[in-house]
């Protein structure tokens, strides 16, 4: 899960990082008296999770109240990206000497843990390791040994950070990989990282990612999520402890395991050059065991999209077999009822396929198509829902 | 021979009394592993009757080994004890773990990883590669087979039997379609590694180990979305393998920034896509398949060309 700017700058703070003062505010009133508060020369940040926001007029300063609640108008509502600006964050703008990079991430070809360092921050970091990247540093951390202050003094000479605020950028260093560990994070970013004219060291602009998996170690996570900015149809499927993504397309798909139904967003979105551009409605993996209310609970997510024209259920018999695919086919259709009225395209492979596809033919289900391989499911999948759009 | 896993593998179970644990190791007992007994502290003296065999359970992994010769640990563990689990196994010196358990938290993998190395072999100087004394394959993944001698994991035996392709995946069903499309010629070994960010066992181990292993003259890889490892596995093929090999990557519509249910398994930027990964494979001399079925196709053509 990313973090906004502003929760990743309060978990920052709760591990002794320092940020400037600030608060976010989802209407210009609550800018307003924010910057009141404040009282000074602030900054107001769209919170989206999504770079270039300075650029796209997401970022303005604001000299006073009246100010603050003006701009912070103008920002809420922006479309950056694709990105709807609901929430905007008011600090108090920093004067600002020198700016530096610093993050901790996996590093999956090393099965570790990376630092990277620069002295020269604020810029894209993917421009500078291609442009400059002798510029920054990239520093092993083992998981067992850590970031202790001599490994995070190592960094911050690796880096070229200035003698100046060596020691307490070495500081801030250990903070932000206590960060890291602490709250079960796969990316800890700070960019900037700033000295200010009183040689400060400052974390300016913040990015967290949380590892969901670690869930059950830290409930307070949960209250991260942006349920408003959630998709709705994400949000059911979630709640169903289903695993789904929406998509931009008419083709509804369920699959077991994940790796599969990847392949068969590829299979369908290739079926769909030929059948007038379809392309797949989203990903959703039932996992290994389809039973017949996993399918039920699955179907029913894809069919309450409007944009979904035609489903294609691609199922390969592992651990479950077709037979307990089929029967849940026909179990989730019956529980359905009504609500079932776009055509099902149904491919099923592997464990007892011989009696799966007996019990779907046998169910004789009118919206029901049998298809005999991967291929031609997709096929006609996309055919169907080419029809239908 | 196969790779890692043989017919002469015993193999005990860590979290055997488990539902998962129990259901999978009565599939494994029915695919002729052998499986030599069970992990579980509180059920230590115990004995558990699976399939019609009756499987002894011990207090540690160390106990299980020295009192059945146990040489690979299947590890059914839920994500909270799993790190302990494959520290245990690690500890106690077993040759392979495979950690089937799913949503494992990073920081956990990344440290038992860690803690594999610290106990393996070779020079410590920083950045020197060391071998794990331990193998681990997963977290996260269906395990392996080498059918018609051993399996450790959930892969269902009944697919395909012994032949001569070898197979590497970080997707179980993709594993169970492509041994399923190449059933008729059959497999010498197929091993899920997994679809999280850090894996203890990579492609380019299971590349290593085929192109070593004799029964295997043609090798099937299939990637997805995410990280770097088909690039490097690319590269580690162009300067190491001289069998065939034909590869598959998944995701190639997968939009930016969106994770599809492996947990590594996510475009960020323009790093991890699809087609990236096609163009390093091809670059190193791999034919790459559009589609499971065209993979297989592939395969099929190459196999019966060298034959």
């Amino acid at each position: 899960m990313d973090l906004y700017e502003y929760q990743a700058k309060d978990l920052f703070a709760a591990h002794g990082v320092p940020v400037l003062p600030g608060d976010v505010a989802d209407t210009p009133e609550k800018a307003r008296a924010i910057a009141e508060e404040l009282g000074s020369t602030v900054v107001i940040k769209a919170q989206v999770k999504t770079g270039g926001r300075g650029k796209a007029g997401g970022v303005k300063l604001a000299d006073n109240a009246d100010d603050a609640q003006a701009k912070a108008e103008g920002i809420l509502g922006l479309d950056i990206k694709g990105h709807i600006t609901r929430k905007v964050l008011v600090t108090v703008a920093s004067d600002i000497a020198e700016e530096y990079y610093f993050s901790f991430l996996l590093d999956r070809a090393n099965r570790t843990f990376l630092a990277m360092a620069s002295a020269e921050g604020g810029m894209d970091i993917e421009q500078l390791a291609v442009e400059r990247p002798e510029a920054l540093a990239k520093i092993p951390v083992n998981a067992i040994e850590g970031v202790d202050l001599a490994k995070a003094q190592e960094i911050v000479a690796a880096a070229k950070i200035p003698a100046v605020v060596a020691e307490q950028a070495a500081d801030v260093i250990v903070k932000l990989w206590e960060a890291f560990v602490g709250e079960d994070a796969t990316l800890v970013e700070v960019n900037p990282l700033v000295r200010d004219p009183q040689d400060k060291i400052i974390a300016l602009d913040g990015k967290v990612t949380l590892d969901e998996n670690a869930g059950f170690r830290h409930p307070a996570h949960a209250d991260l999520v942006d349920q408003e900015a959630e998709d709705p149809l994400e949000a059911a499927a979630k709640a169903k402890d289903l695993n789904y993504v929406k998509l931009d397309g008419e083709v509804g798909i369920i699959g077991n395991g994940a790796g599969l139904v990847m392949s068969t967003l590829d299979v369908v979105a290739y079926a769909g050059e030929k059948h007038n551009g379809v392309k797949p409605a989203n990903f959703l993996d039932i996992g290994g065991g389809a039973s017949a209310e996993v399918m039920a609970n699955g179907l029913h997510i894809i069919l309450n999209d409007p944009a979904v024209k035609s489903v294609f259920v691609n199922v390969f018999g592992g651990i479950t077999a077709c037979d307990a695919v089929a029967n849940g086919i026909v179990a989730a259709l019956e529980i359905l009822g009504d609500e079932a009225t776009k055509p099902l395209v149904v491919r099923l492979d592997g464990n007892n396929v011989d009696e799966g596809r007996r019990i779907l033919a046998e169910a004789n289900h009118p919206l029901v198509t049998v298809v005999d391989t991967m291929d031609n499911a997709a096929d006609k999948a996309a055919e169907l829902a080419a029809a239908g759009v | 021979m196969a790779i890692f896993l043989t017919d002469q593998s015993k193999v005990i179970v860590q979290g055997m009394t488990g539902s998962e644990g129990t259901k999978h190791t009565g599939r494994m007992l029915k695919s002729g592993t052998n499986i030599v007994g069970g992990v579980n502290p509180k059920k230590a003296g115990t004995k558990v009757e699976i399939e019609g065999v009756s499987l002894p359970v011990f207090a540690t992994v160390a106990e299980a080994m020295e009192a059945t010769g146990a040489d690979v640990s299947v590890i059914f563990v839920p994500p909270k004890f799993a790190k302990d689990a494959v520290i245990e196994a690690i500890d106690a010196g077993i040759d392979l773990a495979v950690v089937i358990t799913e949503g494992i938290p990073v920081h956990d993998s990344a440290y038992f990883w860690a803690h594999a190395v610290a106990k393996g072999e070779g020079p410590v100087t920083p950045g020197a590669p060391r071998t794990p004394r331990t193998r681990i394959i997963g977290p996260n993944c269906p395990g392996l087979i080498s059918p018609g001698k051993s399996n450790a994991g959930i892969i269902p035996a009944d697919i395909t039997g012994p032949g001569k392709i070898g197979l590497v995946s970080k997707s179980g069903t993709l594993t169970y379609q492509m041994m399923y499309e190449l059933r008729d010629i059959g497999f010498s070994s197929a091993v899920g590694i997994g679809g999280d960010p850090i894996i203890g066992t990579t492609h380019i181990d299971a590349l290593e180990a085929f192109e070593q292993d004799p029964e295997t003259e043609l090798i099937v890889m299939i990637g997805e979305i995410g990280g770097d490892a088909e690039e490097r596995a690319a590269a580690y093929i162009k300067d190491n393998v001289t069998k065939p090999v034909v590869g598959y990557v998944a995701g190639f519509t997968a939009p930016e920034g969106k994770t599809m249910g492996h947990a590594g398994a996510i475009v960020s930027g323009s790093a991890g896509t699809a087609q990236a990964k096609k163009e390093a494979l091809e670059a190193a001399g791999v034919k790459v398949g559009k589609t499971p079925s065209e993979t297989a196709a592939l395969a099929r053509e190459l196999f019966q060309a060298g034959n």
